[in-house]
């Protein structure tokens, strides 16, 4: 359970590891720029002027801080824990990716690179890294699965609109793993003038750290927002989890807060059980993906077993690093939730709150509804409400067999 | 090349480049991917690779997510998971292979997950055991070398390192640092079977390498023809080509007929590797 551990911030060591996770399992060509890119990172992090442009785009261009709502009728509904939201979905774009976006695309500036690439699933992160490329008039390609444009047609089209390349992945079996490698290929082929923004908390390092660090606002916004609101901590924190970066965003202030607990919940598609799922940290074991080492869906062989998730965002064989390292530690729980119970919590925050969540975050709702009933009235719940559902109208309407017009 | 076995100590990759530096010629290094398209055609075009010519044989270890790949390797590396190929049954191959041939190396090339999986002391034991020389994996930079480099070492395999374009005169020492076997220079920036660098280029990387280690540089990525290999092969220690064998097993029809073709393409690129040095000289 949730016990008290020593505070990442000081994670990750000098080689990128979170205890034995994360790392720089990448090819030799790539070394030198990961290695300036951290460099960079370090560099801007010390640096007001870069601390400045940032926070000046977080508010003017992405529209935060995001509110913290209390979520009055979900609370009636399931008649325990006080549920607060934190609406990352009412961020520019949708979701709680630009966050990150806004961060890498200024550091790309400050490279001097004129290219950016990016994977995407649910095309949440495609769209936010279109919309960062498009504002700084920076040339953008997207890789995405081919399976994957099928089923998030709005934002491939969206993508479009913005002005970026939206390439479809055939290999493999045209998901997000297979995005992400044909990324780190375009990667080392383009080396010179080319940024890739990663768009979770995953990847080699200084990615899981870099993008934590530009998500972290979500968490601090909320220790700021519950004091204003309730005068105390949060008794919980839940979050969906593909790489984790909502979680991730959310979590990272409070470690240090033995008394808020935390629950980070996987896809569990058809059921961990049935091998269909995308729960790496409940249904995996480490191995070493996409430049880290990690919880990985794997066969006995070492080979890489597709995901399986009703939502595109979370339909990962993998999870970020330190995330890894916290479920060893058992600092935060981690959970699933079952495609049916996600689309299931999906109607009720339609109904009782007039909000059209992402099919990512409704695998966090399905965890409320499953806890919230059992706790009292004075526990206060914060559910990352990481994005908007416009993208899944489609897919939600095709599993309730409704004919979409 | 010398007839004796293992036993005599000096490591059967060594061995090979100082017998062929004795002729004055470039070794020739041949990639395939083991089990493509299938378990008993890859072993027969194993067999048969050292007869074409071929010097050293790098072994793909097939693997779901090849990033570092271009795509003549990622549908071998699922021709061969297809097939059933694993670690398992790639080790068995080499074994077999080393029940007829002492002589020429044999290095494993491939990704980390597959190794990591297996267990590395119980890999590298295995391995030791069927008669690999060395290792070749593209996700472990010298900044892991505690991973998998340095336990290698232990058992006697080397772990062959890849310089790249990229690595710049600040970054070479840590790459050579912990090196053995050979150096593997990486010609373009990019994935296998995609592209090439210009000749002089390549020639400007190698005379660098050379200037910083004593280990042979062998030079990859891009080189499909006799003619290139020639080319590359007067100024290497050794020249590998990969894709365009790799290919020779896509279009065929039959398994008969990719073990023809791969063998058939990798003779007249042993041919033309033999005579590259001559042909200079005599012009």
């Amino acid at each position: 359970m949730n016990q008290f551990v020593t505070p990442s911030p000081l994670l990750p060591d000098a080689q990128g590891l979170f205890g034995s996770f994360g790392g720089r399992f990448v090819a030799e060509t790539l070394m030198p720029l990961i290695l300036s890119l951290q460099e960079e990172y370090d560099s801007a992090k010390q640096d007001p002027d870069f601390q400045r442009e940032l926070a000046y785009f977080q508010s003017d261009y992405v529209g935060r801080p995001s509110p913290l709502y209390f979520a009055e009728r979900l609370t009636e509904h399931f008649g325990g824990a006080k549920i607060y939201l934190k609406r990352e979905e009412l961020n520019h774009t949708g979701a709680h990716k630009i966050n990150n976006c806004i961060g890498q695309v200024l550091l790309a500036k400050r490279m001097g690179k004129k290219r950016i690439i990016a994977e995407t699933g649910a095309g949440m992160h495609g769209v936010a890294t279109a919309t960062v490329a498009a504002r700084f008039g920076l040339d953008c390609v997207v890789y995405m699965g081919s399976t994957d444009i099928e089923r998030q047609q709005p934002n491939v089209f969206r993508m479009k609109l913005l002005g970026a390349e939206v390439i479809p992945v055939t290999s493999g079996t045209g998901t997000l793993k297979d995005a992400m490698n044909e990324a780190l290929r375009d990667w080392v082929t383009n080396i010179d003038d080319t940024f890739y923004i990663i768009g979770t908390v995953a990847g080699p390092h200084p990615y899981p750290a870099m993008v934590r660090d530009f998500q972290a606002v979500i968490g601090h916004e909320t220790r700021r927002q519950m004091q204003e609101k309730e005068g105390r901590l949060p008794g919980s924190l839940i979050a969906c989890i593909g790489g984790g970066s909502n979680a991730m965003g959310l979590f990272h202030p409070f470690l240090s807060d033995e008394s808020v607990q935390m629950i980070g919940v996987e896809a569990g598609g058809k059921g961990v059980a049935t091998g269909q799922h995308a729960a790496s940290l409940n249904g995996g074991t480490p191995g070493v993906l996409h430049g880290n080492r990690t919880y990985l869906l794997q066969d006995e062989d070492g080979q890489i077993i597709d995901a399986h998730s009703i939502s595109a965002g979370l339909d990962y064989p993998g999870i970020g690093p330190e995330h890894a390292w916290l479920h060893e530690q058992g600092r935060v729980e981690y959970v699933s939730a079952t495609d049916d119970e996600a689309l299931e919590a999906f109607q009720i925050c339609c109904r009782e709150e007039g909000i059209i969540p992402a099919l990512e975050t409704a695998h966090a709702l399905a965890e409320v509804a499953k806890r919230a009933p059992t706790l009292p009235r004075d526990h206060l719940m914060v559910v990352n409400l990481s994005g908007r559902g416009d993208k899944d109208m489609m897919s939600v309407a095709h599993y309730l067999g409704d004919k979409f017009q | 090349m010398s007839q004796t076995n293992s036993t005599v100590g000096i490591p059967r990759i060594e061995r090979c480049f100082a017998a062929l530096k004795a002729q004055n010629r470039p070794a020739l290094v041949s990639y395939l991917t083991a089990g493509d398209p299938n378990p008993e055609a890859s072993q027969r075009l194993l067999d048969g690779l050292p007869d074409t010519g071929v010097d050293i044989i790098e072994l793909g270890m097939p693997f779901s997510d090849p990033m570092a790949d271009g795509p003549a390797i990622q549908k071998a590396a699922l021709r061969a998971l297809e097939a059933g190929q694993t670690q398992v049954k790639t080790l068995s191959m080499v074994k077999r292979f080393r029940e007829k041939n002492r002589d020429t190396p044999i290095v494993l090339m491939g990704y980390y997950n597959p190794i990591y999986r297996y267990g590395v002391e119980r890999f590298l034991a295995d391995a030791a055991e069927a008669g690999v020389d060395g290792l070749i994996v593209v996700d472990i930079p010298p900044e892991h070398d505690d991973e998998l480099c340095t336990p290698a070492a232990r058992h006697g395999i080397d772990f062959i390192r890849l310089a790249t374009p990229t690595t710049d005169a600040k970054r070479l020492p840590r790459v050579l640092e912990s090196a053995s076997g050979f150096i593997y220079y990486v010609s373009v920036a990019g994935v296998t079977g995609v592209g090439a660098a210009t000749p002089e280029t390549i020639k400007r990387a190698v005379d660098t390498l050379k200037r910083h280690t004593t280990l042979p540089v062998a030079v990859g990525f891009g080189i499909r023809t006799p003619e290139q290999a020639a080319t590359i092969g007067r100024f290497s220690d050794a020249v590998v080509v990969g894709s365009a064998l790799v290919d020779c097993i896509e279009r065929a029809r039959t398994a008969d007929e990719a073990v023809e073709s791969v063998h058939g393409l990798a003779r007249e690129l042993a041919q033309s590797v033999r005579r590259c040095r001559e042909e200079q000289a005599v012009s």
